[in-house]
């Protein structure tokens, strides 16, 4: 058995980087929808589910149940074999580029095998990324076209000319962070942001590139459809634009595609302007007390879940929160005592807590902003980000000539 | 057979078979998409030579932006089923025997030259750097140039796009 | 380690098959596209030799060709519009105003 491990020790490490990277990312992304109705509800000064489970955490369980257990017809006079693609090219697409992004710095050991905590380490990382993400278009103009109906049609037009558009602002506002890394490889990009550990956050890409970040996140909104750029499937104009003849399992795949290209994008932000797995705070031993604040944040989040849970309307309630909060607090105390969990956990907690800062704020810019027009839209794209992106390499590539990279 | 000839030889028959389905596909959606297949294809192809940076662009560049483009003017001018017009006896009698010639033709030139050897151990300079060296020092007015085609390109697709005032 | 001809002869097939497609069909659309499949096969072409001669100016060249398709397709496609817009038809045999 051994023997066997040790000779084919890749691929099946590999192959179980895959299965837990999808089984993470398939349950964040169902959590990803509760999070989002929850964070609009509250916008809107509404409760947001709640029937299902306590604070509805079921609810992502109970829509997956009725994503399967829908009837699922197919249109007339659909182009068969394209409008089966459309969903699975869509799906598989967003689940291929988080292959690439890297989730912490410190490589783990699985049976003496050491590995990196990501799937693929690639020297053209954010180059493979992008190309996954120019593929992506097939499946939303695909899924237009196919449908044999209007206002796909139209959904998958206005999405093809919109991807199209932002593509070009995407890849030129990112050119002065690979400019100052010298890399397209991600691990590089976020050490080169960490050259100076006694700046902490000040030494992060985001302040020199503070107009390529704006140019990028706005093109990156637009790029997975999301408002206020979420034109392909504008309801009150499209009906449900690009996916409106989708049904059931088809309809949920297009859903899970948005929300893991989200997720991407968020890590996206994270590695190339917010320091990916790099503290906020400098090295050194006045700042040692920072290596307990994932302690310090688990810890808070089990009692006040079991404080909750006690006062919880039902029964269900006063079983189940109080158990996550003591999940958590079992696991906030393996950190306190065990110096070497924390100091692996580190790079990954600061990983995802920015990625969920960034899932917050996609949220909070689809319930605070109205949608764009389609003309508007595509001003900003071609007269606003497009100029500016291409303003900032120049900018960046004359501050390298005369200050040096770093 | 190593592991690198069974990957080369399972893209090079997906390509050979997407550029065969573009062939016999009747509609234009389904051409472009055999077309795809032949470039992601190629673009494998390419990872597997070393030239990671032309893979990636291939992707980038083929994929995401002209065949989208394709498919995009398919979609808006709502191309129908290929219609079967046979003006043309002329392609009809002497295309096939003459493209299968040309084909052969080349493919015997190839074999009968045999392999290429040159002593350089191959794919030692495929870089990203080496790449962007060349491209910004020695072929640096070719690339200028092409941002003049680039320039002219757009300037008439928009002339050509353009609807006559009045009409 | 795959032998460079083995790459040459596929473009030749690549570029072969291209030409078929140019030459039957009928769609200008489709035509267009099997321009792209020709100058993809040349691409392969200056990659294989690139990798052979361990030199990096084939890969350059393949940028130019990329450069100048795209370019070839924002054209293109224009005229294509515009063959559409005046004719109702993308079958090429029915632009034929000048022809005898």
């Amino acid at each position: 058995m051994s023997a066997f491990f040790a000779q084919h020790a890749f691929w099946i490490v590999t192959i179980l980087k895959i299965i837990v990277l999808l089984f993470v990312i398939l349950t964040l992304d169902a959590y990803l929808t509760w999070f989002e109705r929850k964070v609009v509800a509250h916008i809107q000064s509404r409760w947001g589910p709640y029937r299902v489970g306590p604070h509805g955490l079921l609810q992502p369980l109970a829509d997956g149940l009725k994503f399967l257990f829908k009837e699922d017809p197919t249109p007339a006079g659909v182009d068969k074999f394209v409008y089966y693609l459309a969903p699975f090219l869509a799906l598989s697409l967003a689940l291929t580029s988080l292959a690439v992004i890297p989730f912490g710095p410190d490589p783990i050991r699985i049976f003496g095998y050491e590995t990196n905590f990501g799937v693929a380490d690639l020297n053209i990382g954010l180059l493979i990324l992008y190309a996954i993400t120019a593929l992506g278009v097939y499946g939303v103009a695909l899924a237009g076209w196919s449908s044999n109906s209007k206002y796909p049609l139209l959904g998958g037009l206005r999405s093809s000319a919109q991807m199209m558009s932002y593509e070009l602002a995407l890849t030129l506002s990112v050119v002065g962070v690979l400019l100052m890394a010298n890399s397209f490889n991600l691990r590089d990009i976020i050490a080169a942001q960490g050259r100076h550990p006694n700046l902490g956050l000040l030494g992060w890409n985001i302040f020199p590139q503070i107009l390529g970040f704006f140019c990028f996140f706005v093109a990156a909104v637009a790029e997975t459809n999301r408002a206020p750029f979420d034109l392909p499937e504008a309801e009150s104009e499209l009906v449900a634009g690009f996916h409106t003849e989708y049904a059931s399992f088809k309809f949920a795949m297009f859903f899970i595609a948005e929300y893991t290209s989200m997720v991407t994008v968020s890590c996206l932000c994270t590695i190339l302007f917010f320091g990916g797995w790099l503290s906020p705070f400098p090295s050194g031993p006045i700042w040692g007390w920072t290596h307990f604040l994932p302690t310090v944040f688990l810890g808070a989040l089990g009692l006040y879940l079991i404080w909750d849970g006690f006062h919880y309307e039902t029964v269900f309630g006063r079983i189940v929160l109080p158990g996550i909060g003591t999940v958590f607090c079992a696991l906030a105390a393996l950190l306190a005592l065990s110096p070497a969990v924390n100091a692996f956990i580190q790079g990954p907690f600061w990983f995802f807590s920015k990625v969920l800062v960034f899932l917050f704020v996609y949220v909070w810019v689809r319930g605070t902003l109205p949608r764009f027009r389609y003309d508007q839209l595509m001003t900003i794209g071609w007269k606003l980000l497009l100029p500016v992106s291409i303003g900032n390499v120049l900018l960046t590539s004359f501050a390298i000539l005369k200050w040096g990279a770093s | 057979m190593t592991a690198q000839l069974i990957i080369f030889f399972v893209l090079a028959g997906l390509a050979v078979i997407g550029a065969v389905s573009l062939i016999f596909q009747r509609h234009p959606i389904h051409s472009a998409l055999s077309l795809i297949v032949v470039m992601v294809a190629l673009a494998g192809l390419y990872l597997l030579l070393g030239a990671e940076f032309v893979a990636a662009v291939q992707i980038i560049v083929y994929g995401g932006a002209i065949m989208v483009l394709f498919v995009l003017v398919i979609m808006l001018l709502n191309a129908g089923v290929e219609e079967r017009t046979n003006f043309s006896k002329l392609a009809a009698t002497a295309g096939i025997p003459l493209a299968v010639a040309l084909t052969a033709f080349l493919a015997a030139t190839i074999a009968k030259s045999g392999p290429v050897t040159t002593g350089v151990r191959p794919g030692s300079v495929a870089s990203t750097q080496g790449l962007a060296t060349m491209l910004f020092r020695e072929f640096v007015y070719p690339f200028e140039l092409t941002s003049f085609l680039i320039l002219v390109a757009i300037l008439g697709a928009l002339v050509l796009a353009q609807r006559e005032k009045g009409s | 380690m795959v032998p460079t001809h083995y790459y040459l002869i596929l473009s030749a097939i690549l570029f072969g098959l291209g030409v078929v497609a140019f030459v039957f069909k009928r769609n200008v659309i489709t035509i267009f596209m099997s321009i792209e499949l020709m100058l993809n096969a040349v691409n392969l072409a200056f990659v294989a030799f690139s990798q052979a001669f361990g030199k990096l100016d084939g890969q350059v060249f393949v940028l130019f060709v990329i450069v100048v398709a795209a370019a070839e397709a924002a054209v293109g496609l224009g005229i294509i519009i515009l063959i559409a817009r005046n004719r109702q038809s993308l079958n090429v045999e029915r632009v034929n105003l000048l022809k005898l």
